[in-house]
């Protein structure tokens, strides 16, 4: 297939590897090296976009991350990836991809109709209108939305992986472009561990596209040669197509390594891209700069591109996106735009310079070869729809801010801009620095940071090549020498590269229309979001100044390309407008993502099934396969019921009730957790932190104990046991382990250093099995010889060492049921063994496993509480009637003690906890439910307190509730309402919240 | 004031759009006010022209150190609701939405207000007897909303993952219809235009440096203009109110944290409502301009940096691609941070000082922008007064000794 | 992401590692009861917050379960010392 816009000199592309690919439909050729821009521009593909705002066609712009317009759709499915940028996307085989607007084509868009009406929209019209009919809002959103938007996201998940790599290096070079490249040979000639990271496919950065002879090669041939040099060094790390996207504190930067996208989407050859997390201890970013373009009338026609990229398209691609080109500047710089498509064979119709009179080495090169150059002029506007077909050029006054003369047309298919540099300050200004604005440069200067950083070359505004050159140099080996590596002495000999003098530029942003920008042709600032020259004018006429409020009202800058081509220019014409200097106008404030980065690659691994961590006890198989539903609690799967065939939940969890109540259950307590306390003042500082005091209980004795934080609310509770005179053992909820362990830490640490205490996490150590009900004895026995189980040795609230199916254990009696209960702890390793020994010794008994579904029953039939579920962070232990809890003789302020005396801590009507008793036994209350004194009240009506727990109970074939209501202690069998969302509601009896056994007898056998 | 509409939009149109109105004045500070508002934030300016719209105070001026609207109105998630537990901290949200809901015609600019809903998961048995227990209490204030199943959330937004096999799999949500999504800057913008067209003088670029008293009575406030005499002051300085207390003496319970928040590239219409989810830690909503609005949970530490610690960005984009598996290859465009600042109990103060005239409205915490409306009303009522508006009293600075606290974040579970 | 030095361990780790614990050196009223509900209400709740230098408790939560203080400056976010829990910080004003 032919190419039309291919050259005979291919540059950095392979003529010998064809690759076919399709752009909206249409099958294409283009070349291995092609991006999909190149490829595209080599082809003739004009249009390849619709704008934003008014579906203006729309062509590519530049050759970067900076292109505005190229953005397109990649593949199809799963793996399709939305708004890419054609200039980033690599070519190869089967590539396919579409333009993200544009109906029935980009080429023919009936949206394009709405531009006709643009003068309707100007910035922030959609602020004044669209308010009337208030309820017709939603209708124009909706239509609005279905206007915006680029691509499309997936609707499936995706099928790729990525991962993470953590980094720490002494020098982390940002680009290599020819002062990274240099700095990086430098810092790693002392050994220090380097990482060079570059966002293209191959090292060289803007040389890639250089004519310009360094050390008397071709700077392709020096590129080769120093990284030949760097990748000699094993301490130096290159990381290509690898974009340094955000700039932390303290030196943490991240990088994103696209490793399979230039070969196909979804290629299975490991991760797709991989974010490396860097912590370096000096930074050197050279990441050059971005050509500005001119804002001129209609300058958004295809065609109109930036000098340098269609330099590097012919340069490096071999594609010359046209045949006649007018090239527009204000500096010397861009005309090797000139020579260079000179050079490829083509025409230059002119060079149009804005200044009056120039005559610098390159402009005399240009001359020489016979291309006419206008000084003075300006182009003002381009001519055409869907391709430039010429360039409407005037004499302009000698500040560039109006045309003096008469306006003629050349006629031309390319109109190349260049209004100077922008130094890409953007990871520098992600610091926190605030970039200068320089007018010696026309461009921003990185600002000062608190980092250990300095950027070198063109992002420190120094374009000329050998003065960036020995930048690098420099700072490679300083920023080594600050990490600990070599003397600061560059070590290599600066390349030889003959410099080229150049003129002043002229700071000139806006080229003026012989009408007010208001009136001429749309001169489009941000060509991805329509922002124009006469938008920004006025949002100045409608009174806003600051740049962060132009910004917004316009939109400028907020396009996937984040105005890295019209920031600094909408500045400019903003500062003009306002009448003052860019510099009094303000800064720009650049955040990460320095180009758009994959949610997945950030996310990496940490998804799906390693989202969080799941934890099991050691008894977790045996549950499975007993068929167990689990539930979340914390990180721990805990078994919810374990129902049996054809059981529904209900039915299970009253069989699992009734067995514990009447023989046996068997329940996992692996999972609370576990805090071995020791030292001489433990019993002290333990008192200290729960409500009731510690300092009697002998070895072999538990106490049950209320922890609050010190705002007197009730945080955690547990059991703690006495092993031996300075050593306990605290038993934490599941989900508050690693909290109070914290808690304890740091009162000891900071508040009582003191007190000689230590505390270690022992709760994946023990594994336990908590027997309980009236039979628990009897298999106690079958599996315990060493402990005396009678009542009277081994009572309620004692613990006992011994040794239970032949492994030593630590058996507790304490109960969360009101029954019976044995405690039973071995090695972790162990628990499975013991929990299949006590399921056959209890077989005779029907041993029934059950889970925390019936757990909470059974709890709640006692009035037991569960922190977090019955208590939410605004209960006080008296709230909870647990006046007992709170040790009245105790000298030492406990924590939360204190609060506890607060006035609104001791109003008469707080919320207590109750019972409540449906007046239909078989109604259960929604957990959650409000409460009210009268349901048929009008809105709002006045809540009592809310139901906390609420069950079914097999035991007492009846519903019941725990539950917090206003002075619920003086309310006792009063009848309250729940209403329920369909208006009707259940009415029950406030009770005691103890509803079976009340006198606890059942647990002291 | 010309008010906006499409007929003026076209009128403007046939003069090139070259003769609109400012869309508020430049004054010269006066000598003195009636009231001096401190923070030109949205709170502040919706304060400042409920004082001149309600309360007939127009003597007025807001002072802002940076640009109207600049500080947390413009880097918030813009999400709007008011499903709060608390009875009190949802009759003040709900006063709120309710303001939301006439806004842009009160202000006649369009604010965008966006009502799509707002879902609050659900992914344990916790979180669900809280949602039980929050849409309850919300729906016996009078306040709408429901609890909805996996199946229900999946209509409402398709690309959600409701599989059981999750590691936190959705269980259920909280829905309120009415919630959604306002454009925050038109919210302040629109603020400031209406309380301008009152007569209220916006002074930008201009920082107060002390608050000045005399025999405990506020008498004005020093600025980087100089002295500007008013008889009472409010400050509205959220991610600095501790700074500015400290220029009267006073100590405030916040403390400044940052908050992170981040968009994606803007994308075709793909969600249509707002997401959130306390228990993994994210939320989500499209902005009409195509961008997915995401935000993350508050940063450890304090800190007035306006940046925070990746981290933070990496667990919320987790949240959300396990949320939306089909958003794992869209791309982040843009990662910000605002100031916060915070209250032991996650409720704001609004609130008298023990300093004569001087009043404080912070602590919003990462509640602040939908509350924009209600904060406004209820503190210009109580600056206008000199006593508590029925619906602060609750709010005051004195809740922090009498232990009186409304924990939102203990209950609610969502604190944004 | 912050880069902080445990005086523990002796060395720099990540943020990810240790949770932030508040305000430094609020010693605990060593007399509550005979305190006021302000006086209380003042330990408990209220913070200097300052914009600058700030000292801090963190905990090196995944290390080695110590806590100790940073001298941290609040708007910069510039780490200045690392000091253990017990001793006074050696700075105390921006630019010292």
């Amino acid at each position: 297939m032919k190419q039309k816009n291919r050259l005979v000199v291919f540059g950095r592309t392979d003529p010998n590897q064809p690759i076919n690919f399709t752009f909206n439909g249409k099958p294409y050729q283009g070349l291995l090296g092609d991006t999909l821009a190149s490829a595209l521009l080599a082809n003739g593909v004009n249009v390849v976009g619709r704008s934003f705002k008014y579906a203006r066609p729309r062509g590519i712009v530049g050759h970067g991350p900076e292109e505005p317009n190229g953005i397109i759709q990649l593949g199809s499915g799963s793996a399709t990836v939305p708004n890419l940028k054609v200039t980033q996307v690599e070519l190869y085989e089967g590539l396919d991809a579409k333009s993200v607007n544009g109906w029935p084509s980009v080429n023919i868009d009936v949206m394009g109709l709405v531009g006709a009406f643009g003068r309707l929209m100007p910035p922030g019209f959609y602020y004044k209108t669209f308010m009337y009919p208030k309820k017709l809002w939603m209708t124009y959103e909706h239509f609005i939305r279905k206007a915006a938007g680029l691509g499309k996201t997936p609707t499936e998940a995706d099928p790729d992986t990525y991962e993470k790599l953590n980094q720490h290096c002494d020098v982390l070079v940002v680009g290599a472009g020819p002062a990274g490249l240099t700095a990086a040979l430098e810092a790693g000639l002392t050994g220090a561990r380097v990482i060079i990271a570059d966002e293209q496919s191959e090292f060289g950065g803007s040389l890639l596209a250089s004519t310009q002879p360094i050390d008397d090669q071709s700077s392709t041939d020096w590129i080769a040669q120093t990284v030949s040099a760097i990748t000699a060094m094993p301490n130096v790390q290159r990381l290509s197509r690898s974009t340094v996207f955000g700039y932390y504190d303290h030196n943490f930067l991240t990088i994103l390594e696209k490793r399979t996208d230039h070969l196909g989407i979804n290629s299975p050859q490991g991760a797709r891209q991989r974010l490396h997390r860097v912590r370096a201890k000096q930074v050197v970013l050279a990441t050059g700069a971005f050509e500005r373009p001119l804002v001129f009338a209609h300058n958004d026609i295809p065609g109109v591109m930036q000098a340098s990229s269609v330099s590097t398209y012919v340069n490096r691609y071999g594609v010359a996106p046209g045949e006649k080109l007018v090239l527009a500047t204000t500096n010397d710089n861009a005309y090797q735009t000139a020579i260079d498509w000179y050079n490829s064979g083509r025409v230059v119709v002119a060079v149009v310079d804005t200044r009056q009179a120039t005559n610098g080495p390159l402009v005399s090169h240009v001359k020489d070869l016979g291309i006419e150059v206008l000084q003075g002029y300006g182009v003002i506007q381009a001519m055409g729809s869907k391709r430039v077909r010429g360039a409407l050029v005037a004499p302009l006054n000698e500040n560039g801010t109006k045309v003096t003369g008469p306006v003629e047309q050349l006629k031309c298919d390319l109109i190349a801009t260049s209004g100077g540099w922008s130094a890409a300050v953007h990871l520098s200004s992600h610091t926190g620095a605030k970039p200068i604005w320089d007018d010696a440069i026309v461009s921003f200067r990185p600002g000062i940071s608190k980092q250990q950083e300095r950027s070198v070359g063109a992002c420190n505004g120094t374009f000329d090549l050998a003065q960036g050159l020995l930048e690098g140099a420099l700072a490679g080996s300083e920023a080594a020498q600050l990490a600990g590596f070599g003397d600061g002495q560059v070590k290599r000999g600066m390349p030889i590269v003959n410099t080229l003098e150049e003129q002043a530029q002229q700071a000139l942003f806006l080229i003026p229309h012989t009408l007010p920008s208001s009136r001429a042709p749309s001169q489009f600032v941000d060509l991805q979001l329509d922002v124009s020259a006469a938008g920004i004018e006025l949002a100045v006429t409608e009174g806003f100044e600051s740049v962060e409020h132009v910004k917004r009202y316009t939109a400028l800058g907020f396009g996937t390309d984040q105005g890295k081509l019209g920031n600094i220019n909408g500045m400019a014409i903003l500062a003009n407008a306002l009448g003052q200097s860019i510099a009094e106008t303000g800064t720009t404030i650049f955040r990460p993502s320095y180009t758009p980065t994959t949610f997945g690659a950030i996310a990496g691994r940490d998804i799906g099934e390693l989202f969080d961590p799941e934890r099991y006890t050691a008894m977790h198989r045996w549950h499975e396969q007993q068929g167990a539903v689990f539930e979340d609690v914390g990180q721990w799967k805990r078994p919810w019921f374990f129902p049996n065939q054809q059981e529904t939940m209900h039915q299970a969890v009253n069989r699992e009730c009734m067995a514990v109540r009447n023989s046996i259950g068997i329940l996992d307590a692996s999972t609370l957790g576990k805090i071995d306390i020791q030292g001489p003042d433990a019993a002290e500082f333990i008192t200290r932190m729960y409500t009731n005091s510690y300092l009697t209980l002998a070895p072999g004795k538990c106490r049950y104990g209320v922890m609050l934080k010190e705002d007197g609310m009730i945080f955690d509770d547990g059991v703690c046991a006495c092993i031996s005179d300075n050593h306990y053992l605290m038993f934490t909820t599941t989900g508050g382990a690693a909290g109070v362990l914290a808690w304890l830490e740091l009162w000891q640490q900071t508040e009582w250093p003191e007190l000689q205490v230590y505390f270690t996490s022992v709760t994946d150590h023990w594994a336990t099995a908590t027997i309980t009900g009236p039979n628990a004895r009897n298999v106690m026995a079958k599996v315990c010889d060493d402990i005396d189980l009678s009542a009277d040795k081994f009572g309620f609230m004692d613990w006992r060492d011994g040794t239970v199916a032949g492994l030593a254990a630590r058996v507790f009696r304490i109960s969360f049921t009101g029954e019976l209960t044995y405690e039973i702890n071995v090695a972790a390793n162990y628990g499975r063994y013991l929990w299949e020994r006590l399921m056959a010794a209890g077989a005779e008994f029907d041993i029934t496993p059950y889970g925390t579904e019936a757990m909470h029953v059974l709890r709640a039939e006692k009035g037991f509480i569960i922190v977090g579920q019955d208590t939410d962070g605004s209960m006080t232990p008296t709230d909870m009637n647990m006046d007992w809890v709170i040790g009245k003789k105790k000298t030492f302020s406990f924590v939360g003690k204190r609060s506890l005396e607060r006035s609104d801590c001791l109003r008469d009507n707080r919320k207590r906890l109750v019972g409540l008793k449906t007046l239909v036994p078989t109604a259960v209350i929604p957990e959650g439910a409000q409460i009210v004194n009268d349901p048929h009240q009008p809105l709002p009506m006045a809540m009592q307190g809310h139901v906390t727990s609420s069950y079914f109970s097999a035991n007492l074939d009846h519903s019941i509730a725990l539950a917090v209501v206003k002075g619920g202690l003086n309310r006792m069998g009063e009848i309250v309402y729940c209403p329920a969302a369909d208006g009707s509601s259940i009415a029950a009896e406030i009770v005691n919240s103890v509803f079976y056994d009340p006198k606890g007898e059942r647990q002291h056998v | 004031m010309k008010r906006y509409s499409g007929f003026s939009l076209f009128a403007n149109a046939l003069s090139y759009h070259e003769k609109w109105q400012k869309v508020w004045r430049k004054p010269i500070p006066k000598k003195e006010y009636d009231v001096i508002v401190v923070g030109g934030g949205g709170h502040g300016l919706a304060t400042a022209y409920y004082l001149a719209k309600v309360h007939g105070i127009t003597n007025v001026a807001v002072i802002e150190k940076g640009y109207l609207g600049g500080g947390n109105t413009a880097r918030n998630t813009t999400i709007i609701r008011s499903n709060y537990l608390w009875d009190e901290a949802a009759q003040l949200y709900e006063l709120s939405l309710k303001l939301w809901e006439g806004l842009s015609q009160e202000l006649n600019y369009n604010v965008m207000f966006s009502q799509r809903g707002v879902l609050n998961l659900g992914h344990t048995l916790q979180d669900m007897r809280d949602i039980e227990r929050r849409v309850n209490a919300n729906r016996l204030n009078g306040i709408d909303g429901e609890v909805v199943s996996p199946k229900r959330i999946k209509e409402i937004a398709p690309l959600i993952n409701t599989s059981p096999n999750s590691r936190y799999p959705i269980l259920g949500a909280s829905w309120q219809p009415r919630g959604g999504t306002a454009r925050h800057d038109a919210v302040a913008w629109g603020y400031a235009r209406g309380a301008d067209a009152l007569g209220v003088d916006m002074i930008q670029q201009t920082e107060v440096t002390g608050i000045r008293r005399k025999n405990g009575a506020v008498i004005g406030v020093d600025t980087t203009q100089g002295f500007i005499g008013a008889r009472k002051v409010a400050c509205v300085t959220a991610g600095n109110s501790g700074v500015v207390a400290a220029m009267a003496g006073l100590r405030l319970p916040v403390e400044s944290r940052p908050l992170q928040a981040l968009v994606s590239e803007p994308v075709k219409p793909c969600l249509d409502t707002v997401v959130m989810s306390n228990a993994v830690h994210g939320y989500v909503s499209q902005s009409d301009k195509g961008d997915l609005v995401i935000g993350a949970g508050v940063d450890s530490y304090n800190g007035y940096g306006q940046r925070g610690s990746f981290h933070v960005i990496e667990h919320t984009v987790q949240a959300i691609c396990e949320l939306f598996p089909a958003f794992s290859r869209v791309q982040m465009n843009r990662q910000w941070g605002g100031v916060v600042d915070t209250c032991p109990d996650a409720c704001p103060i609004i609130s008298k000082t023990s300093v004569e005239g001087l009043y404080f409205n912070c602590g919003w915490g990462t509640g602040g922008f939908k509350a924009t409306p209600g904060s406004g009303f209820v503190f210009a009522d109580t600056v206008a007064n000199d006593r508590p508006h029925p619906l602060a009293k609750a709010f005051t600075v004195d809740r922090f000794n009498s232990g009186a606290l409304i924990d939102e974040h203990g209950a609610a579970g969502v604190a944004h | 992401m912050l880069l902080i030095y445990c005086p523990h361990c002796l060395e720099s780790r990540e943020e990810e590692e240790f949770s932030y614990g508040g305000e430094a050196h609020i010693a605990r009223p060593l007399d509550p009861e005979n305190l006021s509900d302000e006086q209380w209400g003042d330990y408990l709740f209220f913070r200097k917050n300052p914009r600058g230098i700030h000292h801090e408790m963190w905990y090196h939560a995944t290390g080695c379960r110590r806590y100790f203080n940073v001298t941290r400056n609040t708007l910069t976010y510039e780490i200045l010392e690392s000091y253990l829990v017990g001793t006074e910080p050696q700075i105390t004003e921006v630019g010292v």
